[in-house]
């Protein structure tokens, strides 16, 4: 409910002074001063999901408070036509400068059409998805390691576990969602090798029904610790709490909703890049393409324990996290076996998060129960 | 005489309505404590306010047209189909799984191919839902709703296994159409060849529907389907191939979807194209011409909340409050028709209207 009161004030005036003619050749770029910045961000879906779009919002919220920055919103925009032209419009009608379209699904075409056709407007998609000589040069993206998350959510619910027996709800089976399970499992099996992990895949991005139905499914198997990677995990942390058993967060910050439940959460903190790219684009750099980051870079942070959290699980996790801040601590580390007992990393090899082959990763590791 | 005050009624019913959704919106919106007059201003300038917002405005329109022609033809038929979204994605899976089986030809010739394969496969799927209720009883609303949740399923497992391009790592995909297969710009302007489609399927079912003995024969089994099997209509035909022609349309709106936006089928297709159709038939009163108009004001709406949102911070469930009141609007002026002190207002200018008990 952000109002813009110097355009409330500019509509009013033009309707005043000039009319509706006026009105119509006066808004858009002449407004602006030219000292300042108009910025835009587009979301999928809701800006206060508890998720994947309230963990964008709350980047676009924090650049609003630096001076000289005038940041236009777009909320429930679906990956289709609507999204060009939202793009399309914040340039032509707004003015806007940079673009931030949050969706995954925005890139490729969406993003890459409307970037070739309007070469001094700068794009910042979130995913990873730009590479060098394919895509336009005025587009650029940004992501976060928060598998570093997912592994501090699993060594945490590793020590709340009482059951030994976790769960995952998630979208789909694709190797972003497929890193998390294995981080999340690996945390937890670092406190107890004996500990699995249930996944369930509900198909889509969100389907509040089906999450609500997979956590009751799990919490009737035993279940005492969640969670996911969807795009607002509102419903599972609430299903999980009235169920009275455990939940990590993802994304954004969901201990409002269960402070009784809320142990510790994998949160995006996108001011990062965020701000790397406008400070690039009012200094008039050159556009960041391609950057990545986490824990250590300020890409993802975790949510502050909860009060249950034991001192243990407390120390364990903190050392884990002072180990990856100071870029110590290799998740994917040898020997590493899958669910079907095929070894996926040698022993000795230890991956770096920058590391290729862990961008297709198609496997579960030992100890998930499910199938990708 | 009275032809024409029908035809007045059609016109002024659904423009009252849109206005007075209008007035109602700007009243929501200022107890939100925005002001009303800026709402509208924007509304105006978002959706048709210049060369821009009506581009914008078009092209959001055109799926639409093809979807709520899923809807209309076969309600004329007397069938209550809400499964275009359905229909709209086998569409999409046909034009862009073609390639997979046999290679067509490069250029415009193998787009119609493709496109061909999109309006066959939609047209079959509502069909399925016709002949259900013609031969097995099943109602076809609710089977073709059930219908459009099976689509999805298939949908997503076609783009995630079997058809998935290997290289579609995140973001599960088909493989791309080939470049010369796609549909581009209508000249230089921003709105792809879609539009013509729209604009040319409910051209082409209004002629149908009012100008051919086959069209007039839907009608008629639409309108009472007793009479018509007593005059010897067949029915069972007539409705099924009203289904094949409503699907068709959907069909070709997944189809255009494909070739003219995504390129490859995937799950941003499932956007709901299908659900608004039925919206857009429905304001239309399932008339083939009427949905034009009805679908670019849709579209206008959506080109406008756009603009809402960016210029005042306005959710984005504003403009969705602002469709429920232009749909009840609408339903209740179909309400209104020809009662509510109308025959009155009528007498004002037609001295020598029929008396009230002289109307059907």
């Amino acid at each position: 409910m952000h109002k813009e009161t110097w355009n409330r004030r500019e509509l009013l005036l033009g309707v005043g002074a000039a009319g509706i003619g006026a009105l119509g050749s006066g808004l858009p770029i002449s407004a602006l001063a030219q000292t300042s910045i108009t910025v835009g961000f587009i979301y999928v879906g809701t800006r206060d999901d508890y998720g994947y779009n309230q963990a964008h919002a709350e980047s676009a919220a924090e650049l609003k408070k630096l001076p000289g920055i005038k940041v236009i919103e777009e909320e429930n925009v679906p990956e289709t036509q609507s999204v060009q032209r939202s793009m399309q419009g914040m340039i032509s009608q707004d003015g806007a400068a940079l673009i931030f379209p949050t969706s995954f699904g925005y890139f490729n075409p969406h993003v890459v059409t409307v970037a070739q056709r309007n070469p001094k407007t700068r794009f910042a998609h979130c995913g990873g998805l730009w590479t060098q000589g394919k895509d336009p040069a005025n587009a650029g993206s940004y992501f976060g390691y928060i598998d570093e998350g997912q592994y501090l959510n699993g060594v945490v619910a590793g020590h709340m576990s009482k059951s030994k027996k976790l769960g995952f709800i998630a979208a789909k089976p694709i190797p972003q969602v497929m890193r998390n399970i294995n981080a999340f499992t690996l945390g937890a099996r670092s406190v107890d090798p004996s500990i699995t992990t249930t996944v369930i895949f509900t198909g889509d991005w969100s389907l509040p029904v089906k999450e609500a139905e997979a956590t009751n499914s799990l919490a009737d198997q035993g279940v005492d610790v969640f969670t996911m990677h969807v795009d607002s995990p509102k419903v599972i942390v609430e299903t999980a709490a009235r169920r009275r058993r455990f939940v990590c967060g993802y994304h954004a910050d969901q201990s409002k909703l269960a402070p009784q439940a809320y142990l510790t959460g994998a949160e995006w903190n996108w001011i990062t890049p965020v701000k790397a790219m406008v400070e690039a684009a009012r200094s008039s750099k050159t556009h960041p393409n391609f950057i990545r980051g986490g824990l250590k870079e300020g890409f993802v942070k975790t949510s502050p324990y909860g009060a249950m959290v034991t001192p243990v699980a407390r120390k364990n996790a903190d050392d884990v996290k002072a180990r990856m801040l100071k870029g110590e601590f290799n998740i994917f580390a040898g020997e590493i076996k899958d669910n079907t007992g095929k070894v996926v990393v040698a022993k000795g090899v230890s991956l770096n998060q920058t590391a290729i082959e862990l961008e297709s990763m198609n496997y579960l590791v030992e100890g998930v129960i499910g199938r990708g | 005489m009275n032809s024409i005050t029908e035809a007045w009624e059609a016109l002024l019913l659904p423009l009252l309505a849109i206005v007075g959704a209008l007035i109602l919106f700007g009243l929501f919106v200022a107890l939100a404590g925005y002001n009303a007059l800026e709402v509208w201003m924007l509304l105006f300038m978002g959706a048709f306010g210049d060369a821009f917002s009506l581009q914008n405005t078009l092209l959001r329109a055109a799926p639409l047209m093809l979807t709520a022609l899923c809807m209309a033809l076969p309600a004329r038929a007397g069938l209550t189909v809400i499964g275009g979204e359905g229909a709209l994605l086998v569409g999409a899976l046909a034009c862009a799984s073609v390639p997979y089986l046999w290679q067509p030809p490069s250029g415009w010739f193998g787009l119609a191919f493709l496109l061909a394969a999109s309006a066959a496969a939609g047209a079959a799927w509502i069909a399925l839902a016709g002949y259900l209720r013609q031969y097995r009883g099943v109602n076809e609303t609710i089977s073709s709703l059930l219908l459009s949740y099976v689509a999805v399923n298939v949908f997503k497992h076609l783009v995630e296994g079997p058809l998935r391009d290997p290289s579609s790592l995140n973001k599960p995909s088909t493989l791309a159409l080939d470049d010369s297969w796609l549909m581009g710009s209508i000249g230089t302007y921003d709105v792809h060849w879609g539009l013509v489609w729209g604009i040319g399927a409910c051209v082409a079912a209004s002629i149908w529907l009012s100008r051919t003995t086959h069209g007039f024969a839907t009608r008629v089994v639409g309108g009472n389907a007793k009479a018509a099997g007593l005059v010897g209509l067949p029915a069972h035909k007539l409705v099924i191939m009203a289904c094949c022609l409503g699907g068709a349309a959907a069909g070709l709106a997944g189809g255009i979807e494909i070739a003219a936006v995504h390129r490859a089928a995937n799950a941003s297709v499932i956007a709901g194209l299908g659900y608004t159709g039925i919206l857009v038939s429905f304001a239309a009163r399932h008339h083939p011409l009427a949905i034009i108009p009805i679908a670019i004001l849709l579209g206008g709406f959506a080109a406008a909340g756009s603009m809402l949102q960016r210029r005042l911070g306005l959710p984005d469930a504003s403009v969705q409050v602002l469709l429920g009141f232009v749909f009840v609007l609408i339903l209740t002026a179909e309400a209104a028709r020809g009662r509510l002190g109308w025959q009155d207002m009528r007498a004002w200018w037609s001295p020598s209207a029929q008396p009230l008990a002289g109307r059907a």
